[in-house]
């Protein structure tokens, strides 16, 4: 098994196309039932939602507010799978909820290294 | 209480606290003397009461005898040759302390900490609940061997293996430091755990056992929460859990002890009382900013205390199995999960799910898939039906699927 990163792009900011409460709450099961479904095959090792706020620091120290300014997808959230090999992975991505939003996207990205941490 | 049914009732309360209180004070490497001790008390009271009568407080009884055999013991030992002797003479005294205290906070305290010595990490899983059943519920060697359906020469080696290693390590009968109290109770409660599923889910037929199985571990569990140290929202939620499990034992098994699944049980034979306390404990477990898998199962479990099959109650179930999954993966909650979907989102959905978790060494997989399939492929059902039937092990498993099958193919 490899590791491959799934990053959620998605437009956060722009108000007028943000999901009342409503659509939220529904958004957030079919989101949840997509990650457990991966977590029932064992494939699910870790994921991170973001918040909205975010700054960026451009060369040479730069700070904008964030989350992204030059483009509207901004990275909403990722998780990390266990995929047997590409073609594993993105058959999991294509199947993210998110992608029933015009603009929104997943990127696929394989883990080559981890950092090490202390234990 | 009859004379005949004293003694064991007694050896089942007493042993372990003697056997704790004395471990305690003499110290891990010297636990076998306390159990001699403790098994000894038991062999003069058979003697002494079967000729002179049972004693007006039998337990004062057992606490005296066993006290005056531990101090002989501490005066003639070893211990007391090498270790205490060249003190006292020294200090020119002739008194040495070899009082023993059996007072219930003493006894309380030592069972407390002996749970953390024996559930100690550096040995297995399985040698912690061995040697709690023997040494914290007071269970027999025969008795040890019939739950784990093996004999008792296997279970005699593995805890005296257990016993060594914990020596060997220098393990001590003491609570664990504030900062590693996290980390210790882990494995306590992992072993609670399985010693209560053990109890629920064990393939003996001895259906006394498995329930005195199930309320050793909920005893333990009570402990934890009682005492202010180890009082911690994973064992709360630990033992809400087992209370929810609990309120269905008498509805899931037949009178001969065979298992009744769920959907057929008689709900009316739910124990209100146990789901109350089980209410309880969730809500005690909700407290501090971890959710640990015991939260997750007590929720699912509190879900299935419900009576009516509303969409709510599956909904809630599948995201709790969503989060539980994503915490800890086990090919149980991967079935049970896709079972919780096709019931909150539907069968055809499920089927695409099912069909991922390609768990095919597993007869619970194929008759999950049969019943997806039934009333929407039966011949495909039928198929998944009898490869589970296949690969099925135990009568009760084969049992249980041909009834599917016969319902399958039955009229309509």
């Amino acid at each position: 098994m490899e590791e491959y990163v799934l990053l959620f792009r998605l437009d956060i900011l722009t108000k007028e196309t943000q999901p009342s409460p409503e659509q939220m709450q529904v958004y957030m099961k079919q989101y949840q039932d997509w990650v457990g479904g991966i977590a029932a095959q064992n494939k699910f090792v870790g994921g991170t939602g973001l918040s909205t706020e975010g700054k960026v620091v451009k060369h040479p120290s730069v700070v904008t507010d964030g989350p992204y300014v030059d483009i509207k997808e901004s990275l909403a959230g990722f998780i990390s799978v266990r995929a047997s090999d590409f073609e594993d992975a993105l058959r999991m991505a294509k199947e993210c909820p998110i992608l029933g939003g015009v603009g929104n996207s997943v990127e696929v990205r394989k883990v080559v290294s981890v950092h090490e941490t202390k234990s | 209480m009859e004379h005949g049914e004293l003694i064991p009732h007694l050896f089942r309360i007493e042993y372990r606290k003697i056997v704790s209180v004395l471990s305690k004070r003499f110290g891990f490497d010297q636990i076998e003397v306390a159990e001699d001790i403790a098994s000894d008390t038991f062999l003069t009271a058979t003697q002494s009461w079967g000729v002179g009568g049972v004693p007006p407080n039998p337990t004062a009884w057992l606490y005296h005898v066993a006290r005056n055999k531990a101090k002989t013991y501490l005066q003639r030992s070893h211990v007391y040759e090498r270790k205490i002797v060249p003190a006292v003479k020294d200090a020119s005294t002739d008194t040495v302390e070899t009082e023993i205290d059996l007072s219930p906070q003493n006894i309380n305290d030592s069972q407390l900490q002996m749970m953390f010595a024996v559930c100690h990490p550096v040995i297995p899983a399985e040698a912690q609940v061995g040697l709690s059943l023997r040494i914290l519920c007071g269970f027999g060697i025969e008795e040890i061997a019939d739950a784990f359906i093996t004999n008792k020469d296997t279970i005699n080696k593995r805890l005296l293996r257990a016993k060594e290693k914990l020596r060997e390590e220098k393990i001590k009968i003491e609570l664990p430091d504030a900062a590693e109290l996290e980390g210790r109770m882990a494995p306590v409660l992992t072993t609670i755990y399985l010693l209560f599923n053990e109890g629920y889910y064990s393939v003996s037929q001895n259906s006394t056992l498995r329930k005195e199985l199930c309320l050793e571990a909920m005893r333990l569990c009570t402990m934890l929460v009682e005492n202010k140290v180890t009082n911690t929202p994973a064992a709360n939620a630990l033992l809400s859990l087992m209370c929810f499990h609990t309120s269905r034992f008498d509805a899931r098994l037949t009178e001969s002890g065979e298992l009744i699944l769920y959907e057929d049980q008689d709900t009316s034979l739910w124990n209100t009382e146990w789901i109350g306390k089980g209410g309880y404990f969730l809500s005690c477990s909700a407290r501090g900013n971890k959710l640990s898998k015991y939260h997750l199962e007590a929720g699912i479990a509190y879900w299935h205390t419900q009576k009516n099959s509303t969409k709510e109650k599956w909904e809630n179930i599948l995201q709790l199995y969503n989060q539980l999954l994503q915490i800890e993966y086990s090919p149980v909650a991967a079935l049970n999960r896709t079972y919780a979907l096709s019931r909150a989102n539907g069968k055809r959905q499920a089927i695409v799910e099912a069909e991922k978790l390609q768990l095919t060494g597993n007869h619970f997989y194929f008759t999950l898939l049969g019943e997806l399939y039934t009333d929407i492929d039966q011949p495909k059902a039928k198929l998944h039906y009898e490869q589970a039937l296949s690969l099925a092990k135990t009568p009760a498993d084969k049992q249980a699927i041909q009834k599917k099958l016969d319902a399958l193919q039955g009229p309509i």
